[in-house]
């Protein structure tokens, strides 16, 4: 936006959200974070780091007045943040907790109250957008109440989303930030805001850590989704480009799960004992298991972390549970359940498990990283074949990274980087190519704020800009005109409508197709998306695909309004594409010939249950 | 009548400042202090009634001095910082209750986590430094004018300075003090709620 004094980056992430800014005007300048001011207990206002992304309905006589009340609002009717996250976990029929998991949930209403899941039918709903378009509004509001002389609508702002979000989880979180009162927002992906922070923070260095040739794996782990992105160094008259080839899959598991994973392990081993924990002391478990991990997982040398588990009465030393969190149950849960060392051929296995489940959101079936890992870099073996100079060598299994970022609180651990990296580098090994090297990177939490503020800067034509468009190519379903059979549903066909790496403020050509769209009434299409199809342009019809190549998306739908037409009458359209300013994609209806010829209607992602 | 001394300028500041968070923790003092500037004598200033021959003489009704006005501005910030200290690591309940009955092994696993929450306590809300930097047990030479309410000397305390002797405790001192802002009306003497699970 021109006229802005910074670019502030919004990290909303699933479980902890945070604002980083950046002064647009001195050259060089490092981003830096905004200490968000929340309620942290009753009548306390404390100002941290990171905004947990947690909003708790509370019930009207459940406080005394006024102890909600917050910096710029004496009255809100909700908390946000570390108190919402303390309380709720106590109370959780009242708390909000994973709304960008249920944002990227084609499964359910995402415009509808569903949110807290388990609420009773007495307990007000809000809906995943309404969520995120809270937290987004704290933030806002933190920033004004400590910068009043730079108003934040008057800011550039980059709100960051998974790199796996697809279009209309994208649509849902510029909707939410348009609803917070941001205006002229960007959206960036994640890794990528990972890979710019790690350039920011290495001050110019970071031309002399990559060359040519690389391809950057970045492994972004946070607490509530799995993220991956490959990235390309190219050359371009000199100047080192990077291009972003490929991303992965959605994958709905974090460090959270990690965590709940071990209490649970802890919590079998008290039961053998005969000890049984009620949902509170588990809670205290969860947490002290946390601490524990984090001190197992920095000091090699400890064989085991001793584990209160305090009683929830005043009488604290009588009624504690005292166990200890061991190496070897860590080892077990963690590295063989999460990062296990597989061969480069495994695939993903859907299988049931215990305790890592919440009613609703589809978690990732397997809690193998590293399988996750393999599964993308199987599938984008060709991502870098149209690049000159990165032809993968005969018989390449997979795509061969060669350095690697890791970001995200887990990954503060060396235990956890080395089991990810030497299990690569065993991949590269097999198929007789040179190990990956690490990037440092600097600052685990709050890396994708500062990489979204430092982008701020790029957009400014301040350092590089990683080009990357659209990471999937997108089709529309349609029914192909063949004899239909009895008991068979007839076969369908994918209309190509967006191709592979369409950049922010492009078209698309015009498919030649044309669509049939009964005027005053919504049709709607089935829509897929291809992250591996690189060459399919607008036009190109599929018959046939494997599941690895297509993967069906929530459907589109498009009403045509009645303006002067009579109702039932079929236009014939068009499909076009245009990805916005923002990064969202668009589509649009654009009517072919006869009187409407050139008119144009908005195609809406369906949001709804699908 | 017993008129009372002028105050100076800096302790009519101190005065001030201090008397404007009392004000609004304390609604007595308030409305004492609103009778005080809508004119109404002080009781100092008030002549003595005459005594009743049967009466025991009245005691003195309170005075609004300083020192009970900075005593109450403290109150809260020293119970928030309880409260902090019993919400992160059950500091009151560890010493509300009797350890004999324990041993060692329980009484350590309690202190464990009142460790583990306290520090983390400590460390959000103070940046604390050490007053000094030389290694405990190292000789040194404090000078003349040392600041005496940093460095305590001890023992042979005679002559003038500069002073030499053995660090014993290098001291502590806070750098920044960040405890939670309140909100206007909140009850900081409760310092953990009941809980009652519904």
């Amino acid at each position: 936006m021109s006229g802005a004094k910074y670019a502030i980056g919004i990290d909303l992430g699933t479980t902890h959200s945070a604002l980083s800014w950046v002064d647009l005007h001195s050259e060089g300048a490092a981003p830096e974070i905004l200490p968000v001011a929340q309620q942290s207990g009753p009548g306390a206002v404390q100002d941290y780091s990171l905004l947990p992304s947690f909003l708790y309905v509370p019930h009207d006589s459940e406080f005394a007045p006024g102890d909600l009340a917050l910096p710029w609002n004496a009255a809100p009717g909700r908390i946000t943040g570390e108190w919402a996250r303390s309380h709720g976990a106590l109370t959780p029929i009242r708390l909000v907790s994973s709304a960008k998991s249920w944002l990227g949930h084609a499964g359910v209403d995402r415009r509808s109250g569903i949110l807290p899941a388990d609420a009773p039918p007495e307990v007000e709903r809000i809906s995943p957008l309404a969520a995120s378009t809270h937290y987004l509004q704290h933030l806002r509001d933190a920033w004004n109440h400590r910068h009043p002389e730079a108003p934040f609508e008057q800011q550039s702002v980059t709100v960051t989303i998974p790199a796996s979000f697809d279009p209309a989880a994208r649509e849902l979180t510029a909707e939410a930030a348009q609803a917070a009162g941001y205006h002229g927002i960007t959206l960036l992906e994640e890794p990528q805001a990972a890979l710019y922070s790690w350039i920011a923070g290495s001050a110019g260095d970071w031309r002399k850590q990559v060359q040519v040739g690389d391809v950057i794996l970045v492994v972004d782990v946070g607490g509530g989704t799995s993220d991956f992105s490959l990235i390309a160094v190219t050359e371009d008259a000199g100047n080192l480009q990077l291009n972003r080839v490929a991303v992965g899959e959605h994958i709905l598991l974090g460090g959270d799960n990690m965590d709940l994973a071990l209490a649970h392990g802890v919590a079998r081993g008290l039961a053998a004992e005969g000890k049984q924990l009620d949902p509170w002391q588990m809670r205290a478990l969860t947490y002290a298991c946390r601490l524990a991990k984090e001190q197992l997982l920095s000091d090699p040398g400890l064989q085991s972390v001793p584990l209160v588990v305090p009683s929830r009465g005043s009488k604290l030393i009588g009624g504690s549970i005292r166990t200890e969190l061991q190496r070897e149950l860590l080892s077990t849960i963690l590295l063989e359940g999460f990062f296990p060392a597989v061969e480069s051929s495994a695939r993903p296995v859907a299988r049931p498990r215990a305790g890592l489940t919440q009613i609703g959101l589809p978690y990732a079936q397997d809690a193998a990283v590293t399988r996750h890992l393999a599964a993308l870099l199987g599938r984008q073996v060709g991502a870098t074949a149209q690049l000159p100079g990165f032809a993968q060598p005969e018989g390449a299994t997979f795509l061969h990274p060669t350095a690697v970022l890791f970001n995200g609180g887990v990954f503060k651990s060396e235990l956890l980087t080395d089991r990810v990296l030497s299990t690569l580098n065993a991949w590269l090994a097999a198929d007789g190519a040179p190990a990956a090297r690490l990037l440092h990177g600097a600052d685990m939490d709050h890396a994708v704020a500062r990489g979204a503020a430092y982008y701020g800067q790029v957009r400014q034509g301040q350092g590089i800009r990683i080009r990357g468009g659209t990471a999937q190519a997108y089709y529309v379903g349609i029914e192909s005109s063949m004899p239909a059979v009895p008991g068979l549903e007839p076969p369908v066909q994918a209309l190509c409508v967006a191709p592979f790496g369409m950049e922010e403020g492009s078209e698309a050509p015009l498919p030649p197709q044309q669509l049939g769209l009964v005027v005053g009434e919504s049709v709607r299409f089935r829509f897929f998306g291809s992250s591996v199809r690189r060459d399919d342009q607008p036009g190109t019809l599929l018959d046939f695909w494997s599941p690895e190549e297509l993967q069906e998306l929530a459907q589109i739908e498009a009403t045509l309004p009645a303006e002067g037409r009579a109702a039932g009458e079929v236009v014939p359209v068009q499909l076009r594409a245009r990805v916005t300013d923002i990064g969202t994609l668009e589509l649009l209806a654009q009517a072919s010939e006869g009187a409407a010829g050139g008119a144009q209607w908005k195609v809406e992602f369906d949001v709804r249950d699908a | 009548m017993n008129e009372l001394p002028e105050l100076p300028f800096l302790s009519r500041v101190s005065l001030a400042i201090g008397s404007f968070f009392a004000l609004l923790g304390d609604g007595r003092l308030a409305a004492r202090v609103q009778a005080l500037r809508s004119g109404a004598p002080l009781a100092s200033e008030v002549p003595p009634p005459a005594p009743a021959p049967v009466q025991a003489p009245s005691p003195p009704a309170p005075v609004p001095a300083p020192a009970p006005v900075r005593a109450t501005a403290n109150v809260d910030a020293a119970l928030q910082l309880l409260a902090l200290l019993q919400r992160e690591s059950r500091f009151v309940d560890f010493l509300q209750e009797d350890i004999g009955a324990y041993s060692d092994a329980d009484v350590g696993g309690a202190a464990r986590l009142l460790h583990g929450g306290a520090r983390k306590v400590l460390q959000d809300t103070f940046d604390l430094v050490p007053v000094r930097t030389e290694a405990e047990g190292s000789r040194l030479t404090l000078p003349a004018g040392f600041d005496a309410a940093a460095v305590r000397v001890t023992g042979n305390v005679v002559g003038q300075p500069p002073f030499t002797g053995t660090l014993q405790h290098k001291g502590w001192r806070a750098t920044a003090v960040r405890l939670p802002a309140l909100t206007e009306g909140h009850d900081t003497r409760v310092i953990a709620p009941a809980e009652v699970e519904l």
